[in-house]
């Protein structure tokens, strides 16, 4: 099955910039604001973010990574996973605005783990959703706030992000 | 009566023959045999072997009956084709009196399938410290001449002395469980490499060794014949090669189970390897065959030690000591010394019937093939292959560490006393065997 | 993986992994909800036929932060204790319907042969057994050492060229064994040093050096030194002849305590003899691990318990 790129590195910077335009717009400015990525690829995501943002106000790009491994609800019936760090900045997050980061949105039961893996560190007053990609059949009542594009699939679709970080070129591919 | 003819068997010497046997003994032998009698057992592609004599059996009866009794040991005998066993004196009461020795010999009797010699506890109770009634054991209707305290070594040298000599006056014999008990408290295992690996205390080499170097050197000293039971190493081998050399009366037996298993199979901690003594290394087993072969050791004897489930289902340390192995002693032989080409059928004749008959004082075991001998055979295929399954055990317990193993061989018909215990590879009936 | 009986049996990958994940277990810690809800809904029983609080506590407590339901059952007063076999306690655990059974016995191999039996479908995890092997242990050791050594870089870290001695009575010791495999699977060496009499046979096959020598050893200047625990019983069977020469000969006393580099760990599983195999100061001394080990053996306990149950059916 040949792939069929979609997005490409220019594509890609142009969606994370005007998330990051619509990131401060809707939180009225920068001030407590936590971006928090999902390992592995919304964690160099939620960097871009955070310095985009950090070039726009200096100071910004607050980021932090969490793993949801541990909250996931097919714990035992895949391959074992290990873990990724989670790392919570400074602040922590209670009264925080939270952005989770993401490179597919597909069934949110990954930000359903997030919310409670979130429940369990701390309390923000906002939990907001950004990702690079959705691409619909949601099994849960997720919906994300900031979306770099809209891509409709079928379920037999497989959708691959590939960053720069990660490997060595940025391009979101249908297959 | 019955009579019974044989025909065509391979002698242990390989040439085939026909036999005759009426009235408990033989009266033809040959080619050809005409004469007409009673049954027929074809026995073309069978090697015919005199009766096997186990001089190292335990069957628990009387006291431990949930594990085996003297039928179901002499039935698991006769499977294996055992006509005569030498029970261990280790029951409950000890059988250290001529009331229970006789009782034990009686049960043998009566069940009919193996003739059952006792043999009497050295000491009163195995306990190391006070003589047995050896002479009124001798002089009883069982005619004891093995004495053992076996599961338990004499290990106090006067106590051992005096044995030695106290039983020259009835033809007797000790046969001595070597196993210094200092030396090997709370031993599981062979004390080696593995066992410092698997964290199980070691029973090493040299408390076996050095007890069978000083039995050898009082058996010379007072002249008494010593009978060294179940050897398990290199160095006992080396050990008795010497005093035979010096001409001390020593024999030996080994156990089927240290002809063919090492302590590799101790890895998992499966109990049906926990054995005493335990199983040793490699170079032992090699060791071991090559003493049977060249006559260093004289017999093999099975220690045919039944454990009931509870015994062995349990943590390594829990567990009994000991396997069954009348039932597959024949074969873990023939694919230990016989199928590697160390002897021939003719040695293991030698080795599990005439040697130990001779050990044990047992009359009518010395020329089995000869005219006017009680008639004891069996009759073994050595051609088949089969995995050995609990479906193979006939005793009560089915502690055998061969289920799963290729084994070769099967009996196909034993013959006790004139009358047939096996037939078409299965036991006869209880009420059929029985002598009432 | 589907048991932890052995660090014989574990690759280097599968010791870095165990240990990657620890440290994922130890920031848990630090949080204000001490827990994760990966085993929520899994019944974990510590089946503890040896006496010992210390694990079994540490086994509680890494069960309970992963959200499993515990069942504690140990020796004394149970019917354990009036005989009932391994065989028939374990067939009860799965009939209530334990998913994993951690278990400590005085035999060795007792693990071994409840995982090979049948007669239950639990994962086992050996928290001690006689004196085979006590994977957890060693496994936190290690943690500890990688830790100390790397810092927050010791994700993905083995313990190449890192030198450990252990001292003391490695006969009878499961902690010995179960150190001397994983330390050495991790590019660890470990020199062993004690009295002949409690060195096994045969120890010259293992993958260890071993000397009769503490203070050649402590000159050597090992990165770490871990002090096994000497039981008086051992005396009586002539293992060596008195606790005094025992601590003159093998003690980490506080002048041997001196000659140890500066920057060398201290190591101890406890319980401590304080005056005989260690001194109160090397106990208590900053390069003394004893505290964190404590620690850190709850960490690496929910990673061993959260891979042994986490994974695809079987």
């Amino acid at each position: 099955m040949t792939a069929r790129s979609v997005m490409q590195q220019a594509d890609i910077t142009r969606a994370l910039t005007r998330i990051s335009h619509e990131i401060l717009e809707s939180n009225r400015g920068a001030s407590d604001l936590v971006l928090l990525g999902i390992p592995t690829r919304g964690v160099i995501l939620a960097r871009r973010i955070a310095a985009i943002l950090d070039s726009i106000e200096p100071g910004s790009g607050t980021v932090g990574a969490l793993d949801v491994t541990m909250y996931r609800d097919d714990l035992s019936r895949n391959l074992v996973r290990t873990p990724a760090p989670t790392e919570i900045p400074a602040g922590g997050l209670d009264g925080k605005t939270v952005v989770l980061v993401d490179d597919v949105l597909y069934s949110g039961r990954t930000i359903r783990s997030a919310l409670d893996a979130i429940n369990d560190i701390g309390r923000p007053r906002i939990v907001r959703l950004a990702t690079l990609v959705d691409r619909g059949h949601r099994e849960l009542p997720i919906r994300a706030d900031f979306v770099g594009k809209n891509l409709p699939t079928s379920t037999s679709e497989r959708i691959n992000v590939r960053l720069l970080e990660t490997d060595g070129v940025d391009e979101v591919a249908i297959a | 009566m019955t009579s019974i003819l044989i025909r065509g068997a391979a002698l242990p010497s390989g040439e085939a023959t026909d036999i005759l046997v009426a009235d408990g003994i033989v009266t033809e032998v040959g080619s050809g045999i005409s004469s007409a009698a009673s049954s027929v057992i074809e026995a073309s592609g069978l090697t015919i072997l005199p009766g096997l004599v186990d001089l190292h059996t335990h069957l628990r009866e009387p006291g431990f009956e949930q594990s085996e009794t003297v039928l179901t040991g002499s039935r698991a005998a006769a499977i294996g084709g055992y006509t005569a066993v030498f029970p261990m004196a280790n029951t409950s009461p000890v059988s250290d009196t001529a009331g229970v020795v006789e009782q034990v010999m009686s049960l043998g009797d009566a069940h009919g399938y193996v003739t059952v010699r006792p043999i009497g506890a050295v000491t009163v109770g195995l306990a190391g410290q006070q003589l047995s009634e050896i002479g009124a054991m001798a002089a009883s209707r069982a005619k004891v001449r093995v004495f053992s305290d076996d599961g338990i070594c004499v290990s106090d040298p006067l106590l051992m002395r005096r044995a030695l000599e106290y039983v020259k006056t009835f033809d007797g014999v000790i046969a001595q469980h070597s196993q210094d008990p200092r030396l090997t408290e709370g031993a599981q295992m062979n004390e080696g490499v593995l066992s410092g690996e698997l964290g199980l205390a070691g029973w090493p080499a040299v408390a076996e060794e050095s007890i069978i170097a000083r039995d050898v050197l009082l058996a010379e000293h007072v002249g008494a014949r010593l009978h060294v039971c179940h050897v398990s190493t290199a160095g006992s081998v080396d050990v008795i090669r010497w005093a035979k050399a010096r001409g001390i009366q020593v024999t030996a037996e080994v156990t089927p189970h240290h002809l063919l298993l090492t302590e590799e199979l101790v890895r998992d901690y499966d109990s049906r390897f926990k054995v005493n003594p335990p199983l040793r290394r490699n170079e032992d087993v090699l060791a071991l065959r090559a003493a049977l072969a060249d006559g260093t050791i004289d017999i093999v004897a099975t220690d045919h030690a039944p454990h009931p489930l509870e015994s062995k289902q349990c943590a390594w340390d829990e567990a009994a000591n000991g396997m069954v192995g009348l039932e597959s002693a024949l074969s873990v032989v023939q694919a230990s010394v016989v199928d590697t080409g160390l002897m021939s059928f003719a040695d293991v004749a030698r080795t599990m019937s005439t040697s130990p008959a001779e050990i044990g004082r047992l009359a009518g075991y010395d020329v089995p093939f000869a005219v006017g001998s009680s008639a004891n055979f069996v009759l073994y295929d050595p051609s088949v292959s089969r995995e050995f399954a609990t479906d193979q055990l006939r005793g009560k317990s089915l502690n055998s560490p061969y289920l799963g193993f290729t084994l070769p061989g099967r009996v196909v018909a034993t013959i006790h006393n004139g009358r047939p215990t096996v037939l078409d590879g299965e036991l006869l009936a209880p009420e059929e065997v029985a002598r009432g | 993986m589907i048991h932890l009986l052995s660090t014989k049996d574990l690759s280097r990958d599968e010791a870095v992994q165990i240990l990657d994940v620890a440290e994922d277990m130890a920031d848990v810690a630090t949080r204000e909800v001490k827990k994760l809800p990966a085993l929520r809904g899994k019944t974990v029983v510590n089946l503890f036929f040896e006496d010992s609080t210390r694990t079994r506590i540490s086994f509680e407590a890494a069960a309970k932060r992963l959200s499993a339901d515990v069942i504690s059952v140990s020796a004394k007063g149970s019917s354990v204790s009036k005989g009932e076999s391994l065989k028939d306690t374990a067939q009860t655990l799965a009939a209530i319907g334990a998913d994993a059974v951690v278990i400590r016995h005085s035999s060795s191999g007792a693990p071994r042969v409840l995982a090979n039996s049948g007669w239950i479908d639990a994962a086992v995890v050996n928290a001690g057994d006689g004196t085979h092997e006590h994977p957890t242990q060693a496994l936190l050791d290690a943690f500890t050492m990688r830790k100390r050594i790397h810092g927050a870089a010791s994700r993905g870290k083995d313990l190449d060229g890192i030198a450990v001695t252990i001292v003391g009575d490695v006969l009878h010791s499961r902690v010995a064994r179960s150190n001397a495999w994983l330390l050495t699977t991790l590019g660890a060496t470990v020199t062993f040093v004690a009295p002949a009499t409690l060195l096994p046979v045969g120890i010259g096959e293992w993958p260890v050096e071993t000397s009769y020598d503490l203070d050649e050893a402590i000159d050597a200047g090992p990165d770490v030194i871990m002090m096994l625990r000497i039981q008086s019983e051992r005396m009586h069977a002539a293992f060596f002849p008195t606790a005094r020469e025992y601590s003159r000969e093998w003690g980490l006393d506080d002048e041997r305590l001196s000659r140890l580099p500066a920057a060398s760990l201290v190591m101890h599983p406890g319980p401590m003899n304080r005056g005989l195999e260690i001194s109160a100061n090397a106990a208590d001394s900053p390069r003394s691990t004893v505290l964190e080990q404590v620690a850190n053996g709850v960490s690496i306990r929910m990673a061993v318990l959260y891979l042994v149950l986490s994974g695809g059916a079987k």
